[in-house]
């Protein structure tokens, strides 16, 4: 009997073992738990976590490796989880509802704040908002800053300067839309002797259509909002969409493709004939440059970032579109010690060596702190130097459209305009009657 | 022996039905109840009395995806039950490589909807491309007909093996007898072959309306609705709703569809179960 | 009569075989795209061979395995499954039993509130669903089998019972009267007579888990865990692209395991189907 016994237990413990064994080898992520329990146990400070939800597809590996290293460094852990493009709200909604919800996640300005006001930390005594170089990088909900921009961007067209003399021009020809289309047209009509076309794709897939359906879109946006002296809208009157036709109608026509296939093409397809040297012109912004410039790749010198120019108000002191649409939010109805893991965590980010590093060199960041280090980006100077010659930046306006929804829309009503199975008709309801729908639909709860 | 099994019953049914409530009866109810909220998560919602279903009943694009998925289950459920059955006929005859066939027809079954749906998506787009035509993704009708032929890729195998189970089980004798009588082949079709299926066909037919009338993931990795959200079906554009749209109002508008769209798929079982099952008594 | 019998049956033979090369088609394709280098996988060229010059060896393959954690999302995948339709066929066949065994007003109400279950969509549950996941901490690979268990158990419980009603009491009676009790009774006598159906639910089961997407998808605790369909929904549009290599690389990986276990099994999957239709 007891030796029937000793037998099960030494079958209980060996059981046990191997359910220990196996638990560890087969979670991965129990690795990230366990070096965090190791790290706590040298720093014991450490006990609240970080949940990030990056909403930076690019971006991704660099916040993977910095979230590591500040694991490394402070025994906090932080876990970053990256929304696949598009799927920012739909991961963020999903993500909220759960017991582990982010603590940190980020809006994209005043309309993307209004659905997610009541999660946001109030900011205004962290240190973060004191390392802020401007307040204007402070989003706002009446007196509390409910979100900190973290990153200035621009965007413009980039050029390829070599491609663009072997055509017989410099970008100081280009210092209008009637500049643009006069090259680019050039550029068309000698598309077989040169060998090249003027403007890569401009990829409509649902992976990668931002580049037209918010980013080109913020141009008339901007120039209407301009003309009316306001700063956002309930009904957009569309005055400059033959603006928007005209640019493009000659992004598509002057291009390596077809219009009939941009529905199938990405951003991805894009980049690659632009790096192919098959195009001049490539709509993108500074966050494109390290994909661009490296071995094999190019060099500061052949690259060039130049306005969008879609021929409407002063063009020759038009600069680039400059501005943001990534503010950072702490989730107040996290636990207390995430929220101060994660206060930790961000201002680590924008003022500690290691921090500021990696958001300048690995993310190619401008970051709106004091601690900033200087960006290598050719693109980020360039804005500078614009600015510094009294160029106007156009601002970026596409942060107060009515929705996601409104955006695809567009974005639909274009593909199908360039495929020749819609109208620019459509686009022009897209724009503008969607606009009146999805504000009254975004406000109405 | 009943009472002697009875007084088991936490062993026997307790674990069911204990995963049962957390996994259906609870969801189900909290989804019914939070479908006259308004809420972000389960914790903060707000009695909203019947608005979010009249908002429902007022918004466009769900009502075209009613239209487009019952035209869908329509077309689907004809085509696969047709060719199903007819490839069933085919394959009983004893002809060579019937194995082969049943084995190569079967397969598709065991790949996943999103899968599937990628799969023909890249085929389907190199067709249209080629053939210079706008891509999938552009045109609602290629959409329906790219998810018509990716269904019926899918489904025909596995109707095919109920059809054939059903055809085997004939009894011999009778075809026999028949022919014996001089019946032609068509005669024996329709007067003894369809009415000894009909078991088969109830099931086949509750099978493919239910599937395609509840077609999320082929749908998503197909078309994803696109072109804005013209080749949305029921299950997706819910779906979307729910998750897709930022602000509160959206969530409950989203339950207040999966409930709509729960009585339809209830509805159409019972109408669908009653209609055939009335034939087979007939016959 | 035989001579135009035999025409007829050699077209069908070419017609079925013509069909069954277009069945086979989509996955060859795939399997030739995953061979090629990124750059050749466009929406005009997928119908060309691999090249010399586009054709990149397993590259997609090493890519799609080392990049995005295939192999654990191919382990999580294998966990969930094989737990989840242990478990669906133990506690279902034992309660399918009891429910025909036993008849009172709430093993009936019971069993109608399965067959409920059975029809009601996915969207009316997800949300709900996947909060009491969470909630209950269901939401991970080990343990989101009992969700498994809960959603499935209708189908399952369904079939069991369709087939239950049919076995004869006699062998059960009399195993309760050589004094086993109702559990060894089960055990012993009925569950080896339900052994096709066990086969049946087995399968049906299998194959709805190992490619569900949406309910693992919601459910799993994104931060740490992954199965093959969401980590192939992941490969197309996130990370700023669409890696379409290595999505086809991981599309025949997921595929090829399925299709040597169905050349092996096709016996038992194709009579468990056929039995599962005539039972249901």
């Amino acid at each position: 009997m007891k030796r029937m016994l000793a037998l099960l237990m030494a079958l209980a413990m060996v059981f046990a073992l191997a359910a220990c064994g196996s638990e560890a080898a087969s979670a991965p992520a129990a690795e990230a738990e366990a070096s965090a329990a190791e790290g706590s146990a040298a720093a014991p400070a450490a006990d609240g976590s970080v949940y990030y939800l990056n909403f930076k597809p690019e971006q991704d590996e660099a916040w993977q490796n910095l979230a590591k290293a500040y694991t490394a460094e402070t025994g906090v852990p932080v876990t970053v989880v990256t929304a696949a493009s598009g799927t920012y709200e739909e991961t963020l909604m999903s993500e909220m509802g759960k017991s582990e919800a982010p603590t940190l996640f980020q809006v994209n300005g005043p309309v993307g704040l209004a659905n997610w006001k009541d999660y946001c930390y109030d900011l205004s005594g962290s240190k973060i908002y004191g390392e802020l170089t401007s307040q204007d990088f402070a989003l706002k909900d009446g007196d509390a800053v409910a979100g900190i921009a973290y990153v200035i961007e621009s965007y413009g067209i980039i050029t390829n300067k070599t491609l663009l003399e072997k055509a017989g021009y410099t970008i100081d020809d280009i210092q209008s839309f009637a500049d643009l289309k006069k090259v680019a047209e050039d550029i068309t009509a000698r598309k077989d002797e040169l060998g090249f076309a003027a403007f890569s794709s401009a990829g409509m897939d649902g992976s990668s259509d931002w580049r037209f359906k918010t980013h080109l879109a913020n141009l008339p946006i901007y120039f209407e909002y301009k003309d009316k002296g306001i700063g956002a809208t309930d009904a957009i009157e569309g005055t400059y969409l033959s603006n928007y036709k005209d640019i493009w109608d000659l992004y598509t026509n002057n291009s390596t493709c077809d219009p009939k296939d941009l529905a199938g093409k990405t951003g991805d397809d894009s980049r690659n004939e632009f790096l192919d040297s098959k195009a001049v012109f490539f709509q993108n912004g500074s966050w494109e440059y390290g994909n661009l410039v490296g071995e094999g790749k190019f060099t500061d010198d052949d690259l060039a970032m130049i306005p969008i120019y879609i021929g409407v108000g002063d063009e020759a002191n038009q600069g680039l579109c400059t501005g943001t649409e990534n503010y950072w939010c702490v989730n107040k109805n996290a636990a207390e010690a995430d929220v101060q893991a994660t206060l930790d965590f961000i201002y680590w980010c924008v003022s500690s060596e290691a921090g500021t590093k990696a958001m300048a060199d690995d993310m190619g960041f401008v970051i709106p702190f004091k601690g900033a280090q200087e960006s290598p980006n050719l693109f980020v100077k360039q804005d500078a130097a614009y600015t510094a010659a009294g160029k106007t930046p156009v601002s970026w306006n596409f942060t107060t459209m009515p929705s996601e929804e409104w955006k695809n829309g567009v974005g639909s009503a274009l593909t199908a305009y360039s495929a020749g199975t819609g109208d620019w008709d459509g686009v022009v309801s897209a724009f503008v009657d969607g606009w009146a729908t999805e504000y009254a639909a975004a406000n109405a709860g | 022996m009943e009472k002697a099994i009875k007084r088991y019953w936490p062993i026997f049914v307790l674990p069911t039905f204990a995963a049962f409530c957390i996994g259906f009866v609870y969801p189900f109810l909290q989804g019914l109840y939070l479908s006259f909220c308004k809420f972000i998560t389960v914790d903060n919602a707000t009695f909203n009395d019947f608005k979010n279903y009249l908002y429902v009943f007022q918004d466009a694009d769900f009502g075209h995806s009613f239209w487009y998925t019952a035209g869908f289950t329509v077309v689907s459920t004809v085509l696969i039950n047709v060719a199903a059955f007819a490839i069933a006929l085919a394959l009983t005859r004893k002809i060579r490589g019937t194995n082969l066939f049943r084995s190569v027809f079967f397969m598709p079954n065991l790949i996943g909807g999103i899968v599937l749906g990628y799969i023909w998506q890249v085929l389907l787009n190199c067709v249209l491309s080629l053939l210079e035509k706008p891509l999938l993704s552009l045109n609602a009708t290629y959409g329906f007909w790219g998810l018509i032929i990716l269904m019926c890729w899918q489904q025909i195998g596995y109707m095919m093996i109920i059809y054939i189970a059903g055809l085997q089980s004939i009894p011999e004798d009778y075809l026999e007898a028949a022919r014996i009588d001089g019946a032609s082949e068509r005669t024996i079709l329709w007067r003894i072959k369809i009415p000894n299926v009909m078991p088969s066909i109830t099931i086949c037919m509750f099978l493919t309306l239910t599937n395609s009338f509840k077609l999320f993931d082929q749908n998503l990795a197909l078309t994803g609705g696109d072109p804005n959200h013209a080749s949305e079906m029921l299950a997706l554009n819910i779906y979307n709703t729910f998750y897709a749209r930022a602000g509160a109002q959206w969530k409950g508008y989203g339950q207040a569809k999966a409930v709509i769209f729960c009585l339809l798929v209830i509805a159409l079982s019972c109408i669908q179960l009653r209609a055939t099952r009335s034939k087979e008594v007939q016959q | 009569m035989a001579r135009t019998e035999r025409i007829k049956n050699r077209i069908l033979t070419v017609v079925l075989g013509i069909l069954c090369v277009a069945w086979i088609y989509p996955v060859v394709m795939i399997l030739l795209n995953s061979l090629k280098e990124e750059r050749a996988i466009s929406t005009s060229s997928i119908f060309q061979l691999p090249a010399s010059e586009t054709f990149a060896g397993l590259q997609n393959y090493i890519t799609a395995l080392t990049s995005r954690g295939f192999l654990s999302a191919f382990w999580y995948s294998l966990v969930i499954t094989v737990t989840s339709v242990v478990l669906i066929l133990v506690c279902c066949s034992m309660c399918a039993w009891f429910i025909t065994r036993v008849k009172t007003w709430w093993t009936k109400a019971l069993y109608y509130l399965f067959v409920f279950s059975m029809v009601v969509p996915f969207q009316m549950l997800m949300f709900t669903l996947s909060s009491t996941a969470d909630k209950l901490h269901l939401n991970n690979p080990y343990n989101i089998c009992i969700i498994y268990l809960g959603f499935g158990a209708g189908l399952a419980v369904f079939m069991f019972c369709g087939f239950m009603k049919y076995v004869p009491l006699e062998l059960e009676e009399a195993s309760m009267i050589d004094g086993c009790g109702p559990l060894g009774t089960f055990f012993h006598v009925v569950l080896p007579v339900t052994k096709p159906t066990l086969i049946s639910v087995g399968i049906l089961e299998t194959m709805w888990l190992w490619n569900d997407y949406l309910l693992p998808y919601l459910v799993l605790d994104r931060k740490k865990y992954m199965t093959i369909p969401i980590l192939i929904q992941y490969f197309r549009g996130s990370f700023g692209k669409v890696e379409m290599g290595p999505m086809m690389a991981s599309i025949m990986m997921t595929v090829l395991p399925i299709i040597i276990v169905y050349l092996f099994c096709q016996k038992y999957i194709i009579k468990g189907v056929m039995a599962g239709a005539v039972k249901g």
